[in-house]
């Protein structure tokens, strides 16, 4: 009896604890994200309380160039302290997930890392998750640094509503040369579609492997793709896909696919095997004579130990010379976030020209200002710095400035399928497709 | 208590020490509710949620439940994409070729054992050890086995299989694995005679044949599994029974032909049921080891959701290909749980 009356009991008690959980958790999960300014812990503007900084920057360099920023943050505002919320993850896959997630609930981080373009604009700023640092820009006089197309893929209706830290370029080429020299080809400063198909003919025809790929993340073929594109059109043209004024099925358009169907052909065959990074270092062993890689890929050449412009080489995706594909990374302000004056601060922090010299020669990067000290990079930054300050800027597709998210995927997608079955007019139409269904540009 | 209301039933008994029990039913349903309450909430809610997401127009950060017209759009431009045309397409052959190997290699392994080979127990617990890995581990390792550059490939290279090949004039036995894009045995035409509407499916229907070093893998993970339960499907087998087949003349062959085989298919109904829902959900496996793969030839229903989820935000197409999976397990799952529940009543 006794027993039983126990067994009753702790049913009641499951029940009821069961009924209190349930009731207390919707009231307790929007308290969360509003109740935390009220808790103290933004007191006077920057003078104490946490700052928390959401990225996926895990691995090494990557890792070293955030602590830059930090360290350039804590000196500045020594009380104040920094929660590192990073997620790892290739490419923010795994972070994005998490970030949605919280966004959705209410529990805003401070600042997270943004692309500029369409991930800014359409993921943040259009459902009111960040807010306006227009103020800051003109009272830090970046209005003068920051070069006016870069602040246009971070401003809307007027308002700009991001501090981009550091820029990579799409758009490189890089050659072994060493296997170049050995074929006796030598690649001059820039190279046109049909220098490439000559000297990739020579190649096959030697035996050696034109072009390396590594594309079992998809989005390494996608960016073939785009620089192709971006090659074949020109940047004009190619601005004029994401306005709407220029259609996917338009007769450059198709020749661009054209040319990049060709550019398959001459793709190792294991490409679909490897990552991108191992599509390098296939280069660097000689298994292929070129790649087409945004400049994160220079940071393989140095940690190998190879020597500029001696045992490797670089140039302009073919026919892209004169353009830059930006791909960038910069901060906002979490709209309704714990502590928004930390969060504003750290914005003028990594803003400032001795942040971001601190931050981009670790990082592989260069500034998002033209005014850093160019004796703090080496000769392949210094190209790209000229190419960043005079060449025409144009947002990435494939690194979510250019387009929407579901576009990206829907690139993604009919690349896939293009890879194996070369139809080019199944390919424009799956692109006006994913144009339309997503609804950009029109 | 002498003051309350509630009391006042209670009292009605005086003395009385059974005054505090519920009924029996009572008390069933009582310490049963909690959970009831949280299966509710969390599995049927969000199922609903799910649903009512798939029907909805919410295609970017922002929730918007808002319900997207005409009703099944989502689900229309779901079936019209190529790519979950091949999802569809993927899992059946995967299923197909997964449970056919796993159940072939797993009663063949069982077999084995049963006939009480010396150092039975260690090569039992060598062939379930697969079982104790994630599918992440057993993904990155075939991954390398099947690369065409440094896995398999190499070893046809070292046993000098190529160089005869060569010899003889043919070209080398170098298969692409997982970064084969072919389909084989395709049955587009024959398809689009039996259903209407598949003439105009883009996909090609037929063997992807990526998608075989997969079943492979997926089958050296579970097939030990599925031995252990047919090992202990074996043991409650008598050997009275088996004496008697013996003593009636059958082979050792017959034996488990006419008899074993025939005795154990309760088993074989169970495993076939569990290695169902496993190749209609699996992810983890695909995704570390081959991806979408070339063409999609790999890709499969999870990894369509996680992408159009979580990369594209696109949640109501993700939520719409969530609930086409659901349905298909469910098409698996409860008819074998009705069978069962019928059995226990």
């Amino acid at each position: 009896m006794v027993s039983k009356r126990i067994l009753l009991a702790l049913g009641f008690v499951l029940v009821l604890a069961l009924a209190v959980a349930g009731c207390a958790a919707p009231v307790a999960a929007p308290s969360g994200g509003e109740a935390a300014p009220a808790g103290g812990e933004a007191a006077a503007p920057g003078a104490g309380g946490k700052l928390e900084v959401f990225s996926w920057w895990t691995s090494g360099g990557e890792a070293a160039a955030l602590q830059a920023l930090f360290d350039a943050y804590s000196a500045q505002y020594p009380d104040v302290e920094i929660v590192n919320a990073t997620v790892a993850g290739g490419g923010g896959s795994a972070a994005r997930g998490v970030l949605q997630t919280r966004l959705a609930g209410g529990d805003v981080p401070d600042t997270w890392q943004v692309h500029p373009g369409f991930e800014l604009l359409g993921q943040y700023v259009d459902p009111g998750y960040v807010a306006s640092v227009t103020d800051l820009y003109e009272a830090e006089g970046w209005n003068d640094v920051v070069p006016e197309a870069l602040r246009t893929l971070m401003t809307k209706d007027g308002e700009i509503y991001q501090v981009t830290v550091g820029v990579h370029r799409g758009n490189g080429f890089w050659y072994n040369k060493q296997l170049l020299a050995d074929n006796g080809i030598e690649v001059g400063d820039t190279l046109s579609v049909d220098e490439f198909v000559a000297i990739a003919d020579q190649l096959q025809a030697a035996g050696v492997t034109p072009l390396c790929v590594g594309d079992s993340g998809i989005w390494a073929t996608a960016q073939l793709f785009e620089n192709t594109l971006l090659g074949t059109i020109g940047p004009e043209a190619y601005l004029g896909l994401w306005d709407g004024s220029v259609p996917f099925d338009d007769p450059g358009v198709k020749q661009a696919m054209e040319t990049y169907g060709k550019m398959l052909d001459y793709q190792n065959e294991d490409h679909s095997a490897l990552s991108w990074d191992q599509a390098v270092k296939k280069l660097m062993e000689g298994g292929c004579a070129f790649n087409s890689m945004g400049d994160w890929a220079y940071g393989e050449f140095v940690n190998a130990g190879l020597t500029d412009n001696e045992e490797f080489g670089w140039v302009s995706h073919p026919g892209t010379a004169g353009s830059f594909m930006i791909v960038a990374d910069g901060f906002p302000i979490g709209n309704g976030s714990a502590n928004p004056d930390n969060a504003r601060n750290w914005l003028k922090v990594i803003g400032s020209k001795e942040a971001q010299e601190a931050f981009n020669p670790l990082k592989g990067s260069i500034c998002a200002r033209t005014d850093c000290d160019r004796a703090k990079f080496g000769v392949y930054h210094n190209w790209s710095m000229d190419s960043f300050a005079n060449d025409a800027l144009v947002p990435s597709v494939v690194h979510g400035s250019a387009a929407p998210a579901d576009f990206q995927q829907g690139l993604n997608d009919a690349v896939t399928v293009f890879v194996v079955d070369k139809n080019v007019d199944a390919f424009a139409n799956a692109l006006v497709a994913a144009a339309q269904s997503s609804g950009f540009g029109q | 208590m002498t003051a309350s209301t509630d009391s006042a039933a209670l009292r009605a008994r005086p003395g009385d020490r059974r005054r505090w029990h519920l009924s029996e039913q009572a008390q069933t349903i009582l310490l049963l509710l909690p959970s009831i309450l949280a299966l509710a909430v969390f599995i049927y809610v969000f199922i609903s949620f799910t649903f009512w997401v798939s029907l909805s127009n919410w295609r970017t950060l922002k929730i918007d439940l808002s319900l997207r017209e005409p009703l099944f759009a989502t689900y229309v431009e779901m079936f019209n994409m190529v790519r979950w045309q091949a999802d569809l397409r993927n899992t059946f052959v995967f299923t197909i070729f997964f449970i056919a190997f796993a159940v072939t290699l797993g009663l063949t392994l069982a077999i084995l054992l049963d006939r009480h080979l010396a150092g039975h127990s260690v090569f039992r617990n060598i062939f379930l050890f697969p079982y104790a890995l994630s599918f992440v581990v057993t993904g990155v390792v075939w991954r390398w086995i099947f690369n065409p550059e440094t896995g398999l490939n190499l070893l046809f290279e070292v046993l000098g299989i190529n160089y005869l090949l060569a010899q003889a004039g043919m070209p080398p036995l170098k298969p692409g694995w997982i970064t084969d894009p072919t389909v084989v045995a395709q049955v587009n035409g024959v398809l689009a005679m039996v259903l209407p509407g598949v003439d105009s499916w883009q996909v090609k229907w037929g063997i992807p044949l990526a998608m075989i070093p997969v079943a492979i893998a997926a089958t050296w993970q579970l097939s030990g599994f599925v031995m252990a339960l047919y090992v202990g499907g074996m043991a409650t087998i008598s050997d009275e029974v088996r004496e008697a087949a013996r003593i009636d003349g059958a082979s050792e062959f017959q034996v488990y032909r006419k008899v074993i085989i025939p005795m154990l298919r309760p088993v074989t109904i169970s495993v076939v049921v569990i290695l169902l829902h496993v190749s209609l959900k699996i992810f983890d496996l695909v995704y570390t080891m081959a991806g979408v793969g070339p063409g999609f030839a790999t890709d499969v229903p999870a990894i369509f959701v996680f992408e159009q989820m979580f990369k594209a935000t696109r949640y109501n197409l993700g939520s719409a290909a969530a609930i086409i999976m659901l349905v298909l397990v469910a098409l698996v799952i409860v008819p074998y749980l009705a069978s069962t529940l019928r059995e226990d009543t």
